[in-house]
Order: structure tokens, then C-alpha cells, then sequence
């Protein structure tokens, strides 16, 4: 999170630079970047003025484009994300054999904590997770997971309709030997050691697709968010529910019990103000039937808790009252640090919402972009 | 030997859409190319050294994707991104 007036927007064509005056009313979106790229996430560091962008085409591999001074000048990683060869391989797979994993695209990425500087995160599809410590310009393999001997049986459950997905990783600001991050589908994991072992954290969440009753692994977190104030408490955005937990408790409580029957706890992002861990907002979507992921009834709404997750509020002054079907990726809402917190979500019909007022009122300050897979204030 | 490449990798040669490649099969044309070009082989071909599903890579009239198939020197390679949608 970061007082800056820029938001980094990855859309499923190319990247775009919103750039706001001092009030935030105002903004200004740059020429595309990497125009026609699936661009998954844009992230900056908010120690430095590194910022790593993951992308791919529908033709080509994932790669890894960096820039060390803020946005003027990109490279490309020299050597992006890719999981390890199996070591019988002769490195030519036969046609027919066991196809060993490999990264189809760059999806999240985190900077390291502070007093890291150039660490960074990044979680793939399928599941895997990496790691440079060079700001990105060579990513090598956290072991401790992608070559995990459970590795197969957290990962059996599949994935999403767009692949299995490494998401939300998560370095407490605190532990610097304590991490987590959430797998679509699979589960939230935790390390105790800097990576070197996970074991999953999924206690108290409702799995509706699994013939296992209570499994320890398996379920499918949307979106997992951890405050930086109170780095115990998290919240994430299930496919089965709005939960909270708070370490070193090693049970979800299903917040989103507490929501509107009518609008139900199902979405995917889920964002926790800068300095209060009670305070959350999450955008949800109807998840009836065949699951359209779009505003429930049509009519678009931010909601927000307080006083984490026991009472919900919705916020939707300045969104269309009807017939609008907004669908927000899981990556694509995030807040700034600002003291009237802006919080801002990008839609898959290309608009970018903005609340300069803790979400009490809502403006489009963009349209006409491609579907939007990615917001970060940075 | 004359290896044409598709529009989606211009930025690697600096919008050439033909270069000249060497090996002696197609996983030593495609290393060749990435010495030339860094980081093209990956966005054709993933850490297993598999074609990836959108790409194609055609010697003379024939598509190939074992990339130990023997490469001579007369050979004409084509390289392409399959069209996809939206």
C-alpha cells in the first residue's frame, strides 16, 4: 500500500499507468505498455523504484518485465520463473511420457519486506513458487514447495477454469521466517521456516466440492489478505465464503455468515485497510447456479466491515443502480495509505472505480480499457 | 540456415522476420537463436523443451515437435504463433 497517486492496471492486452493529481479526482492513463500482453500482475516496490510486471501472450510463454527506475525503462527477466528439470531427464521429453510441470504464467508477485531490498515473490500457474533476489532479474525455485514430497497431494484437486493458480503470497512484516499464500485449488498454506516447509491452514473453511468431509488441504481461497498492523489477523475471500483467522488460532471463522442473504459472502478480492485490521471491503459476486461472477441482481456494490467482518456495509453511492454486471478479479481491487483511505477496482468490462473516502462514494475514472486482471496503487 | 520468424517475437530481432540460424538439430537452432536473441527460446519452448501448445515450428513443408530432429544446413525453417482468439 502506498500514499502514490499511481495505479498500476494489468488488463488482459497490455498494461496502462493511471496517474492522479493531489486531490486523486483527476487521472491520466498513460500509452498501453506491452500492448496485446496478458499482463496478470503489475506490482511496484514501495521501498525502491523497482517494478516487475508478469505477462505472457496467448502465443508465447510467460516471462518477467523489470524496471529499475520506476516505469521509464523496461528489460525483460534473463531467466523468468520455470520449474526445475526432473532428474532423470535426458532434457528431451518423450511425447508420450509424464509431462513434468511447467510455468504457463507469471500470475502474482510480491516484493520483499522491508530491509529486503531486491527479494521478490512470484506464484505461477500451475502452483509454483519462486523466488529473486535480485530484483527479478533471475527467479530460482523455492524448493521448499514446488519440489515438497506432498506437492502432488495438495495440488491433485485441479485447478480453476483459467489453471491452477499460486496466489496471495504473503510475508508477515514482523516473522521474517513466517510467510503464506493461497492456492486455486488447493488451499492456504503457512511456513514457519522462510519457505523451507508449508503446512496447510485451512481449518474452519467450507469445501462444497470435495466428497472428503473437512480435508486438510483441497479448498480454494480466492484471495487471501493479511494485515500490516496486526500481521495475526488475515481475512480471505473463499469460493465458499468471506473468513477470518487470527494466529495463532488455527481456525477460519466464516465472516461472511454475516453478510446480506441476498447478496451472499461469494466474490474474489478481498482488501484490509492500511492501519486498522478490523477494517475490509470486498466486492461480491453472484456465485448462484452457474456461477456468473457478476453483481449479484445487477446492481454493483462495494461492501465494507469495520469491525472485522461481524456487521457489513454497503457502499455503492455513484455505481450504476441496475442492470450493470461487474466481474473484479481477485487481484484487481487495492487500497491506498492515504488518511481517507482511496480504494480502487477494476472491472472485466474495462473501468476503473475510485473511492477517495474509505468507499462512502465511488467515481469511474476510467473506461474503455481491455479486461482488467490487475490494480495495484504503487 | 534461413529461419523465419512471426511477429509475436519481432521484439527479440529487432523486427527481422528472417535470421539466420545453425545446429545441427532443432534444439540447437533454437539455443543458437537464443545466444543471438536472448530469452526467445522461452516464449517458444518451456523448461522441458516442449513446444508450447500455441507455437508451431515447421522444417521445410513439415511441422516438428520432437526437437532432437536432425537439421541440415538447406533446410528452411519457419517458426509460428497459431492464431488464437479474442
Amino acid at each position: 500500500m502506498s500514499k502514490s497517486n499511481q495505479i498500476l492496471v494489468g488488463t488482459r492486452k497490455g498494461a496502462f499507468l493511471l496517474s492522479g493529481d493531489e486531490s486523486r479526482k483527476n487521472w491520466k492513463v498513460s500509452e498501453p505498455l506491452y500492448l496485446g500482453h496478458i499482463i496478470h500482475h503489475w506490482v511496484k516496490d514501495p521501498k525502491s523504484d523497482t517494478m516487475i510486471i508478469g505477462a505472457k501472450t496467448g502465443h508465447l510463454g510467460p516471462t518477467v518485465f523489470r524496471s529499475t527506475d520506476n516505469g521509464k525503462t523496461w528489460k525483460e527477466s534473463s531467466k523468468p520463473p520455470a520449474f526445475k528439470q526432473p532428474e532423470s531427464s535426458d532434457n528431451l521429453q518423450a511425447p508420450d511420457g509424464p509431462k513434468p510441470k511447467s510455468v504457463d504464467s507469471v500470475f502474482w508477485l510480491t516484493p520483499g519486506r522491508i530491509g529486503q531490498e531486491g527479494l521478490w515473490y512470484a506464484g505461477t500457474t500451475p502452483a509454483g513458487l519462486f523466488v529473486s533476489d535480485d530484483d527479478g532479474d533471475t527467479w530460482q525455485s523455492v524448493d521448499g514447495f514446488n519440489e515438497n514430497p506432498m506437492y502432488a497431494a495438495w495440488t491433485e484437486g485441479g485447478g480453476t477454469p483459467g489453471g491452477q493458480i499460486l496466489h496471495s503470497i504473503l510475508l508477515d512484516p514482523k516473522d521474517h521466517n513466517k510467510m503464506y499464500f493461497g492456492i486455486s485449488i488447493g488451499g492456504i498454506f503457512e511456513s514457519l521456516d522462510n519457505g523451507a516447509k508449508w503446512t496447510p491452514l485451512n481449518k474452519g473453511v467450507e469445501i462444497v466440492f470435495s466428497p472428503v468431509e473437512d480435508p486438510e488441504w483441497g479448498h480454494d481461497p480466492h484471495c487471501v489478505a493479511q494485515s500490516q498492523i496486526n500481521p495475526n489477523i488475515l481475512y480471505h475471500q473463499n469460493h465458499c465464503g468471506i473468513y477470518r483467522i487470527e494466529r495463532p488460532g488455527d481456525t477460519w471463522t466464516r465472516i461472511g455468515d454475516n453478510m446480506p442473504k441476498e447478496i451472499g459472502d461469494i466474490g474474489f478480492p478481498i482488501v484490509i485497510h492500511p492501519r486498522d485490521p478490523n477494517c475490509i471491503w470486498v466486492f461480491p459476486m453472484d456465485g448462484t447456479e452457474v456461477w456468473p461472477r457478476t453483481s449479484p441482481g445487477g446492481k454493483p456494490a462495494v461492501y465494507n466491515s469495520v469491525d472485522g467482518g461481524k456487521s457489513w456495509n454497503r457502499q455503492d453511492k455513484g455505481m450504476p443502480e441496475s442492470n450493470a454486471y461487474f466481474t473484479v478479479k481477485r487481484q484487481a481491487m487495492d487500497c491506498d495509505s492515504h488518511e481517507d483511505v482511496g480504494i480502487y477496482f477494476g472491472t472485466s468490462q474495462g473501468e476503473v472505480w475510485a473511492s477517495i473516502d474509505n468507499g462512502s462514494t465511488w467515481n469511474c475514472i476510467v473506461k474503455h480499457l481491455p479486461e482488467i486482471y490487475s490494480i495495484k496503487v504503487g | 540456415m534461413q529461419v523465419k520468424i512471426p511477429s509475436p517475437l519481432f521484439s527479440y530481432t529487432k523486427n527481422a522476420n528472417v535470421v539466420e540460424g545453425q545446429g545441427r538439430t532443432l534444439l540447437e537452432v533454437l539455443d543458437h537463436l537464443n545466444s543471438q536473441f536472448p530469452g526467445i527460446k522461452f516464449r517458444m519452448v518451456d523448461e522441458h523443451n516442449q513446444i508450447r501448445p500455441h507455437m508451431k515450428v515447421f522444417v521445410n513443408t513439415n511441422e516438428i515437435r520432437d526437437l532432437g530432429t536432425q537439421i541440415n544446413e538447406l533446410d528452411k525453417i519457419m517458426i509460428v504463433a497459431a492464431l488464437s482468439g479474442g
